[in-house]
């Protein structure tokens, strides 16, 4: 069976000589497919596993998944909770999974097209193999955005991240800014009333006259319609349904910014929040899902427990400093339910430990998760114009990553210069 | 309080560097090792802090109609800032080298190239056009310093670390520099809209 692959794969493989571009393209995908399973075996010191970077970025994929299903069921189970239908969790689930996926599988689709499609450019214009530092950016990119977001603007920001953010700076592993993190930021920056504010974070609804409905559904809602119509399944039906009386679609730190804890839990439950039921990016809602996939991504090595660790210890120090401070209603919200508002966790989890743009030194990824943990709630709760800071605190403790590594390094040298010297001295 | 926002605030909210994209001659080119880089960063916050509140004294009290000469003279104020930024470096540099030679060679020519740093002209035009009282234009000279130092040294770490890096031929050296300073700058924005005064109040 293995050979036959084998053969089937030798047998379409392009010429190198003739078509560089299209063997560029088969080599991503062969080695994607085929992953090398050479694995060191315990003899010698260095090398204990074929560790590559396909797997790293494979592992870290899985460790998604969870994200991506969750968050899935969750714009759906959002869209009609506005609707005031189906509210329970599990009625109408597969209205709920069928919304999701259509709002959520263009823009996987549209961020992996248009990303590996400039990572397959560059590889062939400067001649090496895919690399698949985009496997991970692609598959971060659509959890971290709001499900309606227009698909041009996604296109536009995983160019904009892409080019500026990697390929100028030599490619994969070199970055110093994290990928997915820019694209965000660029329609943070450009457009930012598709990323911010109360509107965007419930999906398929439209204002009309100040007035909410959900909009018109089209072909993809109708097709499935007439699928669920065979099965005798509740249908989508045209759309145009009112929402509910005082739905506004505010997520839990929109409230807070306004009037504290005490309007988040009018509107939500702390369950609710931990387990995700609230409007927000796609992937960052559910917390015990992310926990699992930081767990998971701790326990094969890829991810620094020290950055996380540190990250919640920072993010504490600053709520507890603002608690005791309590000026306005937003810093008094308790310091612990920081963690379970907005995209901490998941910041946590797959933002700030990515290996490439934290420190690199183990000293130095303490500071470094501590800094952010800091100013991730300094932004959240002093900045009036952006109601969650992770993604700019991230983006700002990648810039003093190096510095961070370079004094660590340094006060390590000169620790031990004294140390050789008193050595010789005596 | 009113003095820590403005230290605040020129630091990281209004840094002269990523938000205003001033003193970018000196920044790109001393930026290659972190070394330099801290030496210059540390002359530049000297010289702002001192310049900042002598350019204000004579602002205040030679350049403008209700000062001792009462005459507007505030046509002036370019030449004289510009006069008094370059007599402070060549202050600053005599006393450097007499009593710190080992700093003044590991400087070299960075000290002076600090007269045509536009940081800190800018910086005393902007505490004109604030209109700062002479605590604050202390305060705003330091923090302006220390901002530009801060971003700077980042910058060099990260030059540092890039030496590493398959950056595209055509991109390498200023022009990845100049991507990277504007990178810096999207960063720097996280702190942007924080109003310390506010919440003062």
């Amino acid at each position: 069976m293995k050979d036959q692959i084998l053969k089937f794969f030798k047998k379409i493989e392009p010429d190198k000589q003739k078509s560089p571009f299209m063997h560029t393209l088969y080599d991503g995908f062969f080695t994607f497919a085929l992953v090398p399973n050479s694995v060191t075996k315990g003899k010698g010191v260095h090398l204990r596993d074929g560790m590559d970077l396909k797997r790293t970025m494979t592992m870290v994929v899985i460790a998604l998944l969870a994200c991506f299903l969750v968050g899935t069921y969750n714009i759906g189970h959002q869209h009609f909770l506005a609707l005031g239908q189906y509210t329970g969790l599990m009625e109408g689930w597969h209205l709920k999974l069928v919304h999701g996926l259509i709002k959520l599988v263009p823009i996987y689709a549209v961020a992996m097209i248009v990303g590996l499609g400039i990572e397959f450019f560059y590889a062939s214009k400067k001649g090496h193999g895919i690399e698949e530092g985009f496997l991970v950016s692609g598959a971060l990119i659509p959890l971290i955005m709001p499900p309606d977001i227009p698909l041009w603007i996604l296109a536009f920001s995983v160019v904009f991240a892409v080019i500026i953010g990697k390929e100028a700076f030599g490619g994969t592993g070199m970055n110093v800014l994290n990928v997915a993190l820019l694209s965000r930021v660029f329609i943070f920056f450009a457009y930012p009333t598709f990323i911010s504010g109360d509107e965007v974070w419930v999906s398929g609804l439209e204002k009309i006259d100040g007035i909410y409905q959900s909009v018109q559904y089209g072909w993809a809602h109708h097709l499935f319609d007439s699928i669920f119509g065979w099965f005798d399944a509740a249908k989508f039906g045209a759309g145009g349904v009112a929402v509910m009386d005082g739905f506004s679609g505010a997520t839990p730190l929109g409230l807070a910014a306004k009037g504290g804890w005490e309007a988040v839990t009018q509107v939500y439950t702390s369950s609710d929040m931990f387990w995700g039921l609230i409007p927000g990016s796609i992937g960052e809602t559910s917390k015990p899902f992310i926990i699992l996939g930081a767990l998971f991504l701790i326990g094969i090595g890829i991810a620094s427990w020290r950055i996380m660790l540190s990250m919640v210890l920072g993010a504490a120090f600053a709520g507890i400093l603002f608690n005791a401070w309590g000026a306005t209603p937003f810093m008094q919200v308790p310091w612990y339910d920081h963690f379970i508002m907005g995209s901490f966790l998941f910041a946590m989890a797959f933002m700030a430990t990515d290996p490439v743009t934290a420190a690199s030194t183990s000293v130095g990824k303490l500071y470094y998760g501590f800094l952010i943990g800091m100013l991730g709630i300094l932004i959240r709760v002093f900045n009036p114009a952006y109601p969650e800071g992770w993604m700019l605190a991230i983006l700002l403790m990648n810039v003093f990553a190096p510095l961070i590594d370079h004094f660590v390094v340094q006060s390590n040298m000169n620790r031990r210069t004294k140390r050789a010297a008193k050595a010789t001295a005596a | 309080m009113e003095v820590l926002n403005i230290f605040i605030k020129s630091a990281f909210i209004e840094n002269l560097v990523l938000a205003y994209f001033l003193g970018m001659c000196s920044y790109l080119a001393v930026s290659k090792t972190v070394k330099t880089a801290v030496g210059l960063g540390l002359a530049v916050i000297f010289v702002l802090g001192i310049t900042m509140p002598i350019n204000w004294l004579i602002s205040e009290y030679l350049l403008s109609e209700t000062g001792l000469l009462g005459i507007d003279l505030t046509f002036l104020r370019f030449i004289l800032f510009i006069a008094v930024i370059a007599s402070m470096v060549q202050l600053v540099e005599m006393v450097v080298e007499k009593y710190s030679p080992a700093l003044y060679n590991s400087l070299g020519i960075f000290l002076p190239l600090i007269t045509v740093n536009c940081a800190i002209l800018g910086g005393s035009l902007f505490m004109v056009s604030r209109e700062y009282n002479f605590a604050e234009s202390i305060s705003f000279g330091l923090g302006g310093g220390f901002g530009w130092f801060l971003a700077i040294v980042a910058f060099a770490a990260i030059r540092e670390k890039m030496r590493y890096s398959n950056v595209p031929p055509a991109l390498r050296g200023l022009g990845i520099a100049f991507i990277l300073t504007g990178l810096m700058g999207i960063a720097f924005m996280s702190l942007m809209g924080i109003d310390p005064m506010a919440l003062s109040k």
